[in-house]
Formats: C-alpha cells, structure tokens, sequence
C-alpha cells in the first residue's frame, strides 16, 4: 500500500478527532506506518476542527500534508475550510444535506461525493452515529484499513460503552457498513459527483 | 529500579506521551511544571502515572518557579525534570542559567511553538537559538533535536544520563506536531538493553556530621572578580568542548556523490528524508544531513559531509527565519559552499517544498 | 441568572460579534456588563482595554476600545505602565485566575501595595481554560482537573487562593476590592461601575473577581454549570464588596 493521505473537518462535538483515532488506531494495528495529528490551538475554540491522517507500509515523512487523498468535510462550515487540501487526485466528501454555496466547494478534485450520511443516521439508525457512518465511508473509498480491524478498533474504543448498552455494538457495526456501501456505491455510479 | 514495562511494549501514542513513559522509564523522580501548549499532556501523563508509581509531581505558579525548582530537586540528589514550549522557555532561560552556572543536571523538555512572543501554540523551529545559548552566559549546555517518537523515547532516557553524567543542563527539542501527533514507537526498560542509568547523588543534604564527617557545602553562583569568573567559564567551555566529540550526534545520506546537501533538523528533517529519495529518483544528486545534537554541533562531520565531492550548495531547510542557519554558519565557518535557504517560520515544511527548492537553485 | 437587557452595548466591537467564547461560558456575561458599564460612565474613547492570555485573550477585539493583548500574567504591569504614563487613560486589565493569582501574583501583590490607580477585574473559573483544564489556585478542594486527575489535595497543594481579601489586607483605604458573580448580573454591573469610577476620580486600586463559569473543562451541562457555580463556587468564594471608599459597601 503507498501513502494515503486523509483529512477529517467537522465542528467540535461531532467526534471528528474520535473517529480519526480509531482509524489511526485500526491502521496501526494491522501493522501499517501511521501518524495522525489533530489541529489544535486556538481556531479550535469556535472553529473548525481537522484531523490529519496518513497511512502507509514503509516510513511517514512530514506529519502534515498540504493536498489529500480524502477530504470529509462533516459540517458546512468544514467544507470551505478544507477545500484547499483538495488537488485533482482528492475525493472530496461532503454531506449532501448540507447548504453548500458552488464557490465554496474545491477548485479541483478528483471527484466531489455528496453523501446523505446525516440523513441516513437520523432516519435509519440514530443521529450519533453519523460519525460511524463517515468512518465507514473513508474506509470505502480508501481501503486504508479492513472492515475487520475497523470493527476491532471501535470494539476497543467503546468497549465501556458496548458494556453498558449491548445495542450499541450493532448499531455502531451497521453505521459502518452502511457508509462503506454508500462509499463504494458513490465510486461506482458516481452518485452525487458534483452536487 | 523497579521494571516499568514487562517487556519492549508496542505503542501508538502521542509524543507528549511518549516523555511522560521515557521519563518514567530513566527513574525520573519528580516533575515541575507550569501548563502551556502543546507540552500540557506530559504533565497530565505524568500526574496520572505518578501515584502509581510512587512519584512526585507539582504544578507551580510560574515557569520561573517550575525551572527553579527543579535545580533545587537536583541539587538533592533527585532525578528531577520540567517540560515547556515558547514564552515559558523564554522565562525558564533564568533557572536554566543557574543550572549552566552551577553545573546543575537539570533536564528540561521543550515542545516549540510559533514566536515572537506567545506567537501561535501550534508548531514551529523557532526555540533553536534560545535553547541552544539562552541568556546571559556561554551556551554550555547539551541540546538534542528528536524527529520521531521512538527518538523521543531513546534521547529522554539518554537526556536524563547526559545530564548527570556530564553536569551540563540537558534539552529535548521537540515541536507541537512531535508533541501531539500520533505514532508507533518500542518502549522499554533501559538497563534490558544495556543502557546503563547514570546515579544521581546529592549536592546538598549530604550524609555525615559536618565537622567529623564531612565539610559543609559552599555552592557558589556569583563571583566578586572579573577574573574568578573568566577562570570558572573557560573551565566550562574547555570541558565542553572535550566530552563534545563523544557527545555530537547527527544523520547522513547519500552525501558522497551529492552536488546538493539539505540540512535541517527536527520533524523537518522527515521531509528532507523524503525529498532527498525523490530527488535521487529524478536524477539529481541530493544528500542529507541531520544534526541530532544542535549542542554541540556535529560540525566535524557537517565538513566532512560538504567535501566528499565536494557539494556545491547547502540548502538550510527549517521552519524558522534562520536559526539553524545562523548556528551553522558559525559552526562551518570557512567552508566556500553556496549556502541557500528555506525558511518558513512557523510552519511545516512538506517534502515538495524542500524539491521545489531544489530545484530552483540547481 | 439576572436581567440581561437585550441592546447590545454601544462600546462592542461589532465586527468581532458572535464572539468565540464556548456556549454556557462566563466570560461573555463579564464582558457584557463591562461594556454597559462603559456606555453608561461614557468613556469608551478614554478607555485602554488590556487583556492576558487565557481565554480572556479571546476578548481582544470585544471592545470598540482602544485594546491591547499582553503575556499571560502580564495584564497588570502593562497597564500600570500606560496608567503611571498617561494618567487621563482609563485601565482597564481583564485577566484569568491563572494569569492573575498564578504566573502575574507578584504583579497583582505589588501594584496593590502601591495603590496603582488601575481597574483591574479578574474571571475565576476554578481552572486554567485555555490551556485545556489544569488546576489553578482556585480550584476547590477536591476539585478533578487534568493535573489534579484524582481530586486536588489541599494536603499537597494547599487551599484555594481567596484573591480580594488577600489584596484587601494590601491596600489603603481608598483602594476598592469587591467580589461579583455571573448569577448576579445587576450586582456585577454595580460594582464594575463602582471599580471604574474609583480609578476615575483618582482614589487608588481598582479590583473586581468575578465567579465564572467554564462548561467546557468542567464536563457540565447547563443545569450542572449553574448549580457548580452557585453551590459550590459561591459557597466557598463569598460574594459581596470586601473593600469600597463609596459608603458601606455591599457584602
Ligand atoms: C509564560 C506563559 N506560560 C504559560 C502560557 C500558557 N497559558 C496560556 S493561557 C494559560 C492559562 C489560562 O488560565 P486563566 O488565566 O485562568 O484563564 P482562563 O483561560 O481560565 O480564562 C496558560 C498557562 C503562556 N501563554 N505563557
Ligand atoms: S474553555 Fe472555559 S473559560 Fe474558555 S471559553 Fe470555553 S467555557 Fe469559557
Ligand atoms: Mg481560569
């Protein structure tokens, strides 16, 4: 596998830097080179927050990355603030319920993907989830890690939780399988290109 | 000591992290420190393993207090250590003096943020020349400069030796993305690979009766005449420039045939690892050099890299507007090598960076 | 929680509205009064508005006020040095617990004991919040914060550092020191004013803690956030005026 260059926006609160972690976390233990490192500081406060991830099988250079393989912008807001890690070989994701003005989507991309992850998790599973569901969907389009070790990842991750509410396990399985279809699905027909 | 780890553990930690284990690992004995970003999760790690393992930890009311402090833990025989970043480096330059001063094996952590002044708390290389020659004095003091976890690891346990062993106050550099990014390193119990930790012992609170068993101790810090002091500080700079040569650590690649070296430090030094492959892969016949120790400097070898072909330029790459640059200069004075730059203070330095350099110079 | 009118005071800084303080945070319910205050003594065009670092530095550009951003801890002899150099400015230092009692106390105990005639108003909110949540001298005794994770043991770090009655033992007579809370909004308004005025009519130190709150590290939601600050914060930091040259002072 060569290097796969992932970024996560969102606002605080929707489990952006969560979801990055068990991601980072499910790479490293499938024996992959990963680093991920959170924005932080003071935009954090207000303002958008961004997880950066890379992913290889030989040695990572530099812990930040100015274009991506994958962008997820997980609000509206996100979407403009992540557009510039976007280059012609970037699939950039966005929610497709989202209100986006043209000008604030990527200049170039390799391919703009609405995905009705909000949408699905309100109506089909529980609006919690919609970070799961995002999780999933990088891992449908990039295959940086296999569904098995994601799911070991997030058993490890909310074992406290899973504990308390067996329910949960389920739900949170579903949610990732659902965002890796709708990713594969989107890559596929290209549903939702350039929304 | 007791073992910390059962056996080389495996771990996907942070940086700040990965100090707070390092230092555990040395027998570190106690932590002072003032929160500031990004070092904040060495305290918070440290707090949280300390009681387990019967350590100490105070959180003081300053950095003046936390560099303080912990001269004053060293100079009772513990091994003692602090962790800070930007304006806090800036007031500990006071206790970190009396540390350079008084020959105080005092280890100190330094996660660099963005300056002048509190600057942005994220990342930068711009802590180069206060850490290596701080304030009013000669910068006899020993800086390693680490650009991955599993250095951070290996040069705390080995910061913490060095420190004692030599009696010169001792630095980690790192930066905010090696403070709070996330990668694989092996942890482990140093003396399971044959690291021998240096004893510590007291300079104060000695045992036995004064007068029967022992004299007073008399530490001094300020000297009446011009020429006590001269006397005490060539004595410093002849021993520093002594242990330099067992001391000096650096890096090098693909310099024997390279008509262009990169030279940088730190996290940016991943890059320049990256650009030199690329480069090479292109045809163009890059090298890599690396300073491990900013203090003192590998400025032997740094030569030796320059005149193998000999190189016709040094490309200075850092994320700041010229620290590396400066002390390098000094350090190779003499050499007739085109020396460009690529300064971006404050910001990461990405490998497509470094090659677009390159090649707009060649 | 007080009255809050609705008009937005004349002397904010429109351009930098919505501010970036997190929701349920005090600092704004400060700022707010500061600012009606500052409308209503009429002197946002002689006002120097100086901040430190903390959260309070998020408050930089609040004011339609000629404003400065310090050190963290720094606040106090910065605004000394415009004070003792242009005595017909009104100071006005706006600082955190950490960056008044911790790092800036040398700086807060000296400028008391010379009387400087600054108005000083720090936010308590028991812990460093821009730094993510350590202990500050104000956490309370058995308070968790990141570097007291098991409850902070006043056996190893004493107790809380009780700022006006500390600075009421330092100061003359003329000096003005009062504690306010974020719950009492016209009793805050009322002794920011008082705060003000005594640096405007020259009569010596000026210094108002104000009881704030931080959802954000405390792991609160609203109804903990108020009850936090009621019960326990304002149980244990007595509200009132500790020290006032304008009558009898409101304890
Ligand atoms: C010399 C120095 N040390 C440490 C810091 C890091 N720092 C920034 S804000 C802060 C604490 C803020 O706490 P407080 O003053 O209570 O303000 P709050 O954020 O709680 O409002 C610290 C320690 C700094 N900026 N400068
Ligand atoms: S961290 Fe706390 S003090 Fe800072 S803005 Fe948020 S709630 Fe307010
Ligand atoms: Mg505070």
């Amino acid at each position: 596998m060569s290097l796969i260059k992932i970024a996560l926006a969102g606002e605080g609160g929707q489990g952006v830097q969560s979801v990055a972690e068990i991601l980072a976390e499910a790479a490293y233990n499938e024996n992959k080179q990963t680093i991920y490192i959170p924005n932080f500081g003071l935009e954090q406060r207000g303002g958008v927050s961004i997880a950066f991830i890379q992913v290889s099988d030989k040695r990572i250079g530099a812990p930040k990355f100015s274009k991506a393989d994958v962008v997820v912008a997980l609000s509206e807001r996100a979407i403009g603030r992540t557009a510039g890690y976007s280059d012609m070989n970037t699939l950039f994701v966005y929610d497709s319920g989202f209100m986006v003005k043209p000008e604030e989507l990527p200049r170039e991309a390799k391919k703009i993907i609405g995905i009705p992850a909000v949408d699905t998790a309100n109506r089909q599973l529980h609006p919690k989830v919609f970070n799961i569901i995002i999780m999933g969907t990088v891992i449908g389009l990039t295959n940086v890690v296999s569904f098995e070790a994601a799911k070991e990842a997030l058993e490890s991750k909310l074992a406290y939780k899973f504990e308390k509410n067996p329910d949960l396990r389920e739900l949170n399985f579903k949610a990732l399988a659902i965002g890796k279809e709708m990713a594969e699905q989107s890559l596929k027909e290209g549903v939702g290109s350039n929304a | 000591m007791p073992k910390i780890f059962e056996a080389n553990k495996k771990a996907f930690i942070t940086g700040n992290e990965a100090v707070a284990w390092a230092a555990l690992a040395a027998g570190a004995e106690i932590m002072f420190g003032y929160p500031i970003t990004p070092q904040n999760e060495v305290m918070h790690y440290w707090t949280r393993l300390a009681p387990e393992y019967g350590k100490g930890f105070l959180q003081t009311e300053d950095e003046l207090s936390a560099g303080f402090t912990v001269c004053g833990a060293v100079q009772s025989g513990k091994k003692a250590f602090t962790a800070t970043a930007g304006p806090g480096n800036v007031l500990m330059q006071e206790p970190f003096g009396m540390a350079e001063a008084m020959r105080l094996p005092l280890f100190a952590v330094i996660q660099q943020r963005g300056g002048p002044s509190s600057g942005t708390v994220v990342y930068s290389q711009q802590e180069v020349t206060l850490t290596t020659f701080g304030g009013n004095g000669e910068g006899h003091r020993i800086v390693y400069s680490t650009a991955t976890h599993q250095e951070i690891f290996d040069y705390t346990i080995k910061g913490f030796n060095a420190a004692w062993k030599y009696r010169f106050p001792t630095f980690l550099l790192g930066d905010g993305y090696q403070a709070k990014m996330r990668e694989p390193l092996e942890m482990y119990n140093p003396e399971e690979r044959g690291i021998e930790m240096v004893k510590t012992y007291p300079l104060v609170g000695l045992e036995g009766k004064i007068g029967e068993d022992r004299e007073p101790q008399h530490l001094c810090n300020i000297y009446s005449l011009e020429e006590e002091l001269y006397e005490v500080v060539m004595k410093f700079a002849a021993e520093h420039e002594a242990i330099s040569p067992e001391l000096v650590e650096y890096e090098e690649k693909e310099c024997e045939d390279a008509e262009i070296i990169i030279l940088s430090h730190g996290v940016v030094s991943r890059a320049a690892d990256d650009a030199v492959k690329i480069l090479r892969a292109q045809g163009i016949k890059a090298g890599y050099f690396r300073p491990i120790t900013l203090r003192p400097f590998p400025q032997k070898q740094l030569r030796e890299a320059i005149n193998r072909r000999p190189a016709r330029k040094l490309l200075i790459a850092e994320s700041a507007y010229g620290q590396l640059d400066r002390l390098t200069k000094q350090e190779i004075y003499g050499e007739t090598v085109a020396i460009e730059n690529l300064f971006m203070p404050g910001v990461g330095i990405i490998d497509y960076d470094i090659i677009n350099k390159v090649k707009s110079i060649l | 929680m007080g009255m809050i009118a609705p008009a937005i005071p004349k002397s904010w800084y429109l351009p930098s509205k919505p501010h970036k303080f997190c929701p349920g945070c005090g600092h704004g319910i400060v700022l707010k009064a500061l600012g009606e205050t500052i409308d209503e003594l009429g002197i946002q065009d002689q006002v120097v508005f100086g901040c430190d670092i903390g959260c309070s530095l998020l408050s930089w550009n609040f004011f339609a006020c000629d404003s400065t951003q310090t050190h963290h801890g720094r606040t106090t002899p910065v605004m000394v040095g415009i004070k003792r150099s242009r005595p017909e400015l009104i100071t006005i230092g706006y600082m955190g617990d950490g960056g008044g009692y911790s790092i800036g106390s040398q700086h807060l105990l000296n400028s008391a004991v010379r009387n400087e005639k600054v108005t000083l108003i720090l936010v308590n909110n028991t812990n460093y919040g821009m730094t993510g949540g350590q202990m500050a001298p104000t956490t309370l005794p058995g308070q968790k914060t990141e570097t007291s994770p098991f409850g902070r043991d006043v056996d190893l770090t004493g107790y809380p550092t009780r700022g006006p009655e500390f600075i009421a033992e330092l100061t003359p007579d003329s000096a003005y020191v009062a504690r306010a809370t974020v719950s009492k909004y016209k009793q805050l308004r009322r002794f920011l004013r008082n705060a003000l005025r005594n640096q405007m009519e020259g009569n010596g130190f000026s210094f108002v803690e104000v009881l704030s709150t931080c959802p954000t590290n405390w792991r609160t939601n609203a109804q903990q956030t108020w009850h936090f600050l009621e019960e326990e914060m304002e149980q244990y930091f007595p509200i009132g005026e500790i020290k006032t040259p304008f009558g009898k002072g409101d304890k």
